[in-house]
């Protein structure tokens, strides 16, 4: 059991959780993940760590509530425990051998990005940052993006905040303004990591992106997670979540994360009474 | 006058067992254990015993049930297995003890050993807990990685000397295979948590969520214990790497089994989502692919084919899966070997494969198949679940400074104690052999924990 340390509302169905797990953060890294249970029925769901304090023993993680489980950990409060939080799982990410980085974060995988940007900020490297939503809303952490971001540049589908746009216009934008990068680090849902990757491959530029794939032991067990990466079936689960964008088969990946989507609807049916 | 003849567990029926996820055998009543003991000759050299991995005493518990002295055929079967309801039911007793009984070829077959040791363990688990046997602490700890068979048993063994052991598992549950991958209809979830509860009550620690390798590693637990063992088995799948094997609706068998078993989605409340095909193709046949056919069956499918590259008697599978998924109308195409997934829309919608003939023994002895020209066809399916065999998971690997792997991942080990590369560091199970069978695992595992009380116990 893991207690809930504080909860807080990012925007209308994404929360911040900060969870007491010791073992976790302990060895935790940024671009790491956790498997976590919300009770004794509950799936096991895979969550990116997004920050973390080794000394007060915690991890903290953002949940988008999309389905079943995470409406279920959306009813529960600070004080209350989930009933299993495992890891820290997958490799760590490590771009210290790059120089001149853009970090991108599209929606909830900005929550991805973030520990990156701070881990690079403590290393005394500079990082641009694009990050990208439907609207102002949406968009997280914010401030601490203006914080330890070189140059944060903020894209929005309505332009309710930075400029009207997605991503992928600022990026060509950037690197046709005659910003050299050699390192982009895409993290949002897979037709955005597509997307950036796509454009990327283009301008030669090393493009790594996170993949949020259907997992469930995170410990190279069962197999759901497998990618096709250069042609070769790579476990998001242990290989990654990292792999490079350029090789990663974006649309097997799309096909294979959409495959219990009308199962879950159905769960989320029973939950809501049909509401959503 | 004993009965000549072997007696056979009454079964559910093919019809109402394909329905359910209960148990399909249904265990021997008094009388029949009674009959079957009596046809136990009591043989000096008791030859059943060397074909047991773990060395039960097997006529010495038999002859308690002869006697109507339960508690003593308890006693005698307790001091020998640590998990004998599990293995009563999951062994190839017809290659291990039962291969070698002295009525098996001319005195109406082997005893039915297996069924016996079922009987013994189920009247205990039913009687509860045993009284105790004080143990005298030998201040030692260990560590077990996993907790599956091996891992129970070394835990079960060292902990009865006098060791303070901890077992760390990466799921939030104990049990490894028998809770993930082997089905409720084989072996009752029940059964594996009384005796995992046993171990519990004898005061082995459980710590669940905890990945040696990621949490901590076995560098830092040699620190921290005075013996390590090493049970974290064979969990990584082996694909077929052919054509649409990563179509959605392709699952490894491990997937599969894990979803409907530790995920309970053979429950239609559970909130596990699992694919229930119509039209389903199992490659294999190996226990694991009985498995997931016969799970298949119970989740409603139409049709059920197990493709196997070689012959029916090669069929790796124990004796009795096979006849019981036969029975429940699984079909085998055998001498078949998949070419390729098809898929409709980005779903599977087939498998082609290709007719095999037997040539010569490979070096496994088993003669290798070899394609016949010209002979593919397509079997229409909507899922595929892929039951090739797993290899064993890299995750211990990191932080597990000096220990010997091989070119297949399997750790390298002393055969005579288990002791692997790093001293006090032991490994068992398919951690070492790749994928083999709950028997083995246990054996192993009691190798073990023997090396280590000798060792490190109380002299």
């Amino acid at each position: 059991m893991n207690k809930i340390l504080s909860r807080k509302k990012f925007s209308e169905n994404v929360n911040e959780y900060v969870i007491s797990a010791p073992d976790v953060a302990r060895r935790a890294d940024a671009g790491q993940f956790v498997i976590l249970r919300v009770d004794e029925e509950g799936e096991r769901i895979p969550f990116t760590i997004c920050d973390f304090d080794r000394e007060a023993g915690t991890v903290t993680i953002l949940v988008q509530t999309v389905g079943y489980s995470t409406m279920k950990l959306a009813t529960l409060k600070e004080g209350d425990c989930i009933a299993d939080f495992a890891g820290p799982l997958g490799k760590a990410t490590d771009l210290d051998e790059y120089e001149n980085i853009l970090l991108v974060g599209g929606g909830i995988g900005s929550a991805v990005i973030y520990p990156q940007i701070k881990k690079l900020f403590s290393k005394g490297k500079k990082a641009d940052v694009v990050t990208g939503a439907r609207n102002e809303s949406l968009l997280i952490y914010r401030n601490e993006f203006k914080t330890y971001a070189r140059n944060l540049y903020e894209m929005t589908d309505d332009g309710s905040a930075g400029e009207k746009g997605f991503v992928t216009d600022k990026i060509r934008n950037l690197l046709d303004g005659g910003e050299r990068y050699d390192c982009i680090f895409a993290v949002g849902p897979l037709p955005m990591m597509k997307a950036v990757a796509n454009l990327t491959r283009g301008y030669g530029i090393k493009t790594i992106v996170s993949m949020n794939t259907v997992m469930v032991d995170g410990t190279g067990m069962c197999g759901s997670c497998r990618l096709t990466v250069g042609n070769e079936i790579r476990y998001a689960c242990v290989d990654g979540p990292e792999f490079d964008g350029h090789l990663v088969d974006f649309d097997e990946a799309i096909a294979r994360n959409g495959f219990y989507r009308d199962e879950e609807r159905s769960h989320v049916c029973r939950l809501t009474g049909g509401v959503r | 006058m004993a009965d000549f003849l072997r007696h056979e567990m009454k079964n559910q029926s093919p019809e109402q067992r394909v329905k359910n996820f209960d148990e399909v055998a249904l265990g021997f009543d008094k009388a029949t254990a009674k009959a079957e003991a009596e046809r136990c000759l009591n043989c000096k050299n008791a030859p059943c015993r060397k074909g047991c991995p773990v060395g039960v005493n097997i006529p010495a518990f038999i002859s308690y049930v002869k006697n109507d002295d339960m508690d003593g055929a308890v006693a005698s079967l307790n001091g020998d297995n640590s998990l004998p309801a599990v293995c009563g039911r999951v062994c190839p007793q017809e290659r291990q003890c039962e291969r070698f009984c002295v009525r098996r070829e001319k005195a109406g077959g082997s005893v039915s050993i297996g069924a016996l040791e079922r009987y013994v363990a189920d009247y205990a688990l039913k009687k509860g807990k045993q009284q105790e046997r004080k143990v005298k602490t030998t201040g030692k700890t260990a560590a077990v990685i996993g907790s599956g068979p091996a891992s129970l048993t070394c835990a079960a063994d060292l902990q009865s000397h006098g060791f303070d052991v901890t077992v760390f598992e990466a799921f939030h549950k104990a049990g490894g295979v028998l809770v993930y991958g082997i089905p409720e209809f084989r072996l009752p979830k029940d059964i594996v948590k009384k005796e995992i509860d046993n171990l519990s009550e004898m005061g082995v620690k459980f710590r669940f969520d905890t990945i040696i390798g990621k949490t901590f590693t076995l560098d830092e637990l040699r620190k921290n214990f005075d013996a390590v063992f090493i049970g974290t088995g064979a969990g990584l799948p082996l694909f077929l790497k052919i054509k649409g094997e990563n179509l959605p609706g392709v699952y490894s068998a491990n997937e599969y089994l894990t979803r409907v078993n530790l995920m309970k989605a053979y429950d239609k409340n559970s909130i596990t989502p699992v694919q229930r095909g119509k039209h389903v193709v199992v490659v294999g046949a190996g226990n694991v692919a009985m498995d997931a056919a016969r799970t298949a069956v119970r989740m409603g499918a139409d049709d059920v084919t197990l493709v196997y590259r070689r012959g029916r008697e090669e069929m790796p599978a124990r004796r009795e899966e096979i006849i019981h998924a036969e029975e429940e109308g699984v079909k085998f195409e055998l001498l078949t070997n998949p070419a390729e997934i098809l898929g409709t829309d980005g779903k599977v919608s087939g498998i082609r494969c290709v007719r095999m003939e037997l040539g010569e023994p490979d070096s496994s002895g088993r003669r290798s198949p070899h394609a016949i020209e010209g002979s593919e066809f397509d079997i229409i399916c909507d899922q595929v679940i892929v039951a090739l065999g797993t290899s064993p998971n890299p995750l211990l690997r990191d932080g597990a400074t000096g220990l010997e792997i091989t070119s297949k991942g399997t750790i390298v080990v002393n055969p005579e104690t288990g002791e692997t590369s790093l001293e006090n560091v032991y490994a068992g199970g398919d951690a070492v052999t790749g994928a083999a069978t709950v028997i083995l695992a246990m054996g192993a595992g009691r190798l073990a924990a023997k090396s280590i009380i000798e060792k490190l116990g109380d002299k």
